[in-house]
């Protein structure tokens, strides 16, 4: 399990998932280092991301069109995108813009990690 | 929270945010990008661009992109039909077919191309009656579509984009034209200065035995005026100053100034009109330097006001005035005269000793001393002075001390005045 804290945001891989920790907000400065490091994690072989919202008190606008930009590279290279941990009013507004379509939401790490696994078997399971 | 409000909130604060980047753009395309992801971001809407008029009213460049797959790819021209349509305000629904009449051309020549990046929608800026550009936009991360509320805040916010860039082009507008202005200030600057060295080196030309006294004077007064602590433009001012502080000589009788001995009072009088006619010619040009014709008029001032044309005295005299008129007075003390050959350097010093307080300015001679010790010792690298002294004018061991004992003189006296004790 490698750990890198590469321009500011802390992230680590498990396997082929990699969990990106966001800030405390989410804005320009800090969505754009989010997204370069989900880049850097797919474009070495990552097949899932999952962002960890632990700490994150607030998401604006700027927040949203980055996250949605990220689930867009994901569906490109194939790979899965989960939001962990984040707070009510954040799940509110991803719901509300219609962000829950395209991810799914987990409680914490360990459940992300969890489901990521029951999806991996059942895509396994389809593939035989 | 009910998600209507929590909508209304998040919407607000995207206009809020988007109204201060707008209000202070730093680098434009920076500007473009967070403007986009605001816009997008309010709606959760998963792609758009930003595309911008470029040289004409036809032909846009996409400034921004975001979640289309190539990298500002856009090129698309709008016909009069079309533009037309947008400058009303319509905003083009690639989805409802009903609409699409008014940009039939539009669609013919991109709407497959739109339709491939998932645009849906195709909003206009429009500042002032004037189309600024376009805003494309793909669709909602919820699939619903738009609705009449969405396009309002659409609408809203790709106003606010307009004026952004329409800001944007006026300020680069008027750097631009700034930058001309600029340009053609500094370039007449070049010409007046060339044009006022061509005249030093005309009156130098008229006294055969003072060639390059003005060039020198103008030099040296450049550098007292630095010394002293003044800006570039006003010790440019000082060169200038210098270059055509005889100038008033051109009217004056080429025989009177080239007589090879003393002339008597009648052609000194004619003599010492130059000052009085430099004045009268510099007076009516508009010079980009202050006060050019009047160092021209009081370089032959005294500080004791034995001087002339008007027997000025102490503070009625210009500090640039008497700049010039010790740095005339070392030319020509330091050069050849037909009547008699250059004063040594110590002559020169005792020279300043005698006549500081009564011809020059005390504040003028010790600028000129601690320049010239300055380039003695090496303590600037410049050798402009010592250049036109010639090499082996001065001998350093010699004229640092007498220098800087003529320059402890003068502080002293200053400072003696200063306490109120009156000159040593």
């Amino acid at each position: 399990m490698g750990e890198s804290t590469g321009a500011s945001v802390r992230s680590h891989c498990i396997g082929t998932t990699a969990v990106v920790y966001a800030s405390d907000y989410l804005n320009k400065l800090t969505g754009e280092k989010i997204e370069r490091e989900c880049r850097k994690q797919l474009d070495c072989g990552c097949r899932a991301l999952v962002i960890d919202f632990s700490d994150t008190e607030l998401v604006n606008s700027i927040g949203i069109s980055i996250l949605l930009g990220i689930i867009d590279i994901a569906e490109r290279n194939g790979a899965r995108v989960i939001f962990s941990d984040l707070n009510t009013q954040t799940i509110e507004l991803f719901q509300v813009l219609g962000l829950t379509r395209h991810v799914i939401l987990a409680r914490d790490e360990q459940e992300a990690l969890t489901a990521l696994t029951s999806f991996t078997m059942q895509s396994s399971t389809v593939g035989h | 929270m009910q998600p209507s409000a929590q909508k209304l909130i998040h919407t607000f604060a995207a206009l809020a945010d988007l109204g201060q980047e707008i209000a202070n753009p730093g680098d434009f395309k920076d500007m473009v990008r967070t403007s986009l992801h605001l816009l997008l971001g309010t709606l959760a809407i998963r792609r758009g661009a930003v595309t911008e008029f470029v040289d004409s009213q036809e032909h846009l460049e996409c400034i921004a992109v975001w979640g289309i797959g190539k990298e500002c790819g856009f090129s698309l021209a709008v016909g009069s039909p079309e533009r037309e349509a947008f400058v009303e305000g319509h905003s083009l629904d690639l989805g409802a077919e009903q609409q699409n009449g008014l940009f039939a051309g539009f669609i013919g020549r991109h709407g497959a191309e739109l339709r491939r990046e998932a645009i849906e929608l195709v909003s206009p800026m429009v500042v002032r009656g004037k189309l600024v550009g376009l805003v494309l936009l793909g669709a909602k991360a919820s699939g619903e579509p738009f609705t009449s509320a969405d396009l309002e805040v659409v609408g809203a916010m790709v106003r606010h984009i307009g004026v952004g860039i329409n800001g944007n082009r006026l300020l680069a507008q008027v750097e631009q034209r700034a930058e001309e202005n600029r340009r053609l200030y500094e370039d007449l600057r070049g010409i007046y200065r060339d044009t006022v060295r061509a005249f030093a080196a005309a009156i130098d030309i008229k006294d055969k035995y003072t060639q390059g006294h003005s060039e020198r004077v103008g030099k040296y007064s450049e550098i007292i005026a630095r010394e002293l602590g003044w800006d570039d433009e006003q010790a440019e001012g000082m060169a200038i100053a210098g270059y055509l502080h005889d100038i008033g000589k051109l009217v004056v009788e080429r025989d009177i100034i080239n007589a090879p001995y003393k002339i008597d009072a009648k052609a000194s009088t004619e003599l010492n009109r130059h000052p009085t006619a430099g004045y009268e010619i510099l007076a009516p040009i508009r010079h980009p330097y202050a006060d050019i014709p009047l160092m021209a008029r009081y370089h032959h001032e005294r500080l004791d006001g034995t001087g002339y044309p008007d027997g000025l005295s102490g503070d009625q005299i210009p500090l640039g005035a008497k700049i010039v008129a010790l740095a005339d007075s070392f030319d020509a003390m330091t050069t050849d005269r037909p009547y008699k050959r250059r004063c040594s350097f110590c002559d020169v010093v005792d020279d300043f000793r005698r006549n500081t307080g009564t011809q020059f300015d005390p504040q003028v001679v010790t600028a000129l001393c601690r320049a010239l010790l300055k380039e003695i010792t090496g303590e600037t690298r410049e050798r402009r002075f010592l250049k036109m002294l010639g090499k082996d004018y001065l001998k350093a061991e010699e004229a640092i001390p007498m220098l800087q004992q003529l320059v402890t003189e003068l502080d002293t006296q200053r400072q003696s005045v200063a306490a109120g004790g009156g000159p040593g």
